[in-house]
């Protein structure tokens, strides 16, 4: 099975790109055209995401430097230290839910920290990749349609981020370890 | 939420970092964060260009449609309340099929499509319906094969090999789903019987 994952991994974009030059090509889609339009937007959003980086940096330097963040994580740790979870990817998994921007500047902070072929590197990174920002997609879905309640969609979520970085310790663990 | 949660960070560094004396950490820690932000964002800049690219040529193919009608039975059972042949359905489809994707930009806009069409079903409209909730369970679990940030974000920390986590990335991200799926209809079924 980790032989199959590896494959996978290693295979996926290449064949992705090929695949999808060959797919555009056959249905006669000027795909050089094609990739630049799309390349412009993918400009823009590198350039949108900068001052939300900014704000959640400060933020995040600001608490981690200060020492708050080692406090807070001293508070939780007996609870992840029970499931067997490192306490060094804990801040990642407790903001994924939160904030997009702001669970992608701890990824980026966890992979300068721990290096990126590390344990705790290729943990956070699963973690990152096994989830969404829980938070902003309820908001921003139940609010665009004007829903009051949105029932039992909150607690769903939160357990199946809860599943996610469970999952992700599992199989970092067996396929890397 | 996020103002709070941005707040408490802000707040308790500042009571630490006094309490210890050493008040400096602040501004070191805003200089740097600052710093950071840049190096980051302007470092992922061609690689989410690039995918942006890619994923436009998939658009154009009609891959999404393939990916729509390949889905369409799945997406029967997961939306049992949306008849079959309702816009919805097309709507809810098409948005799954972005997340696939990781279309990013693209992901918000159609899901809020989805939602306006689910809406149109809905009896009470100021509560969520069943389909309502099983979607956003499932998107807010992430649906995304390909993660181009994370993978970009390890190839610029200097990885090895940044795509050696997609294998484990697939296989963590199917667990959150099939979570979001067996929690939202085993609370709707207590939901019921209460």
């Amino acid at each position: 099975m980790s032989l199959a994952i590896q494959g996978l991994s290693r295979w996926a974009i290449p064949m992705l790109l090929l695949g999808i030059t060959t797919l555009g090509l056959s249905k006669r889609v000027s795909i050089y055209e094609s990739f630049v339009e799309g390349a412009q937007e993918g400009w823009r959003s590198a350039v949108r995401i900068l001052p939300y980086l900014v704000g959640m940096l400060v933020a995040i330097q600001v608490f981690e430097q200060s020492g708050a963040l080692g406090q807070l994580i001293n508070f939780l740790s007996p609870v992840t230290q029970w499931l067997g979870f490192p306490r060094e990817v804990l801040p990642l998994a407790l903001m994924r839910p939160i904030s997009g921007s702001g669970s992608l500047a701890i990824l980026s902070q966890t992979l300068d920290t721990f290096g990126p072929d590390s344990f705790i590197g290729r943990l956070a990174a699963t973690v990152m990749g096994s989830s969404e920002t829980t938070l902003y997609v309820l908001t921003v879905y139940a609010g665009s349609v004007g829903l009051k309640r949105t029932r039992h969609t909150l607690a769903a979520s939160l357990l199946s981020d809860v599943a996610g970085a469970l999952g992700a310790l599992y199989i970092v663990l067996r396929y890397f370890g | 939420m996020i103002n709070y949660i941005w707040f408490f960070m802000i707040l308790a560094g500042v009571i630490t970092a006094a309490s210890k004396g050493q008040i400096h950490l602040v501004t070191e820690g805003i200089l740097k964060g600052s710093e950071q932000a840049v190096v980051i964002s302007l470092g992922l800049i061609g690689v989410i260009s690039f995918w942006s690219g890619v994923m436009k040529i998939a658009q154009d193919a009609g891959l999404m449609e393939i990916i729509a009608r390949a889905l369409g039975p799945l997406a029967r059972r997961l939306f049992p309340s949306v008849p079959y042949d309702h816009p919805a359905m097309g709507s809810l489809l098409v948005a799954m099929s972005a997340n696939i994707l990781g279309l990013g930009n693209a992901c918000t806009p159609l899901g809020l499509k989805a939602m306006a069409e689910l809406q149109e079903l809905n009896r009470d409209k100021t509560i969520a319906s069943d389909a309502m909730c099983t979607f956003m369970s499932i998107t807010s679990s992430s649906l995304t094969i390909i993660p181009t940030t994370i993978i970009a974000l390890r190839l610029t920390h200097g990885s090895a090999i940044p795509t050696e986590v997609i294998g484990p990335i697939a296989f963590a991200t199917t667990c959150s789903t099939l979570m979001a799926i067996g929690a939202d209809l085993a609370f709707r079924r207590l939901g019921k019987r209460r």
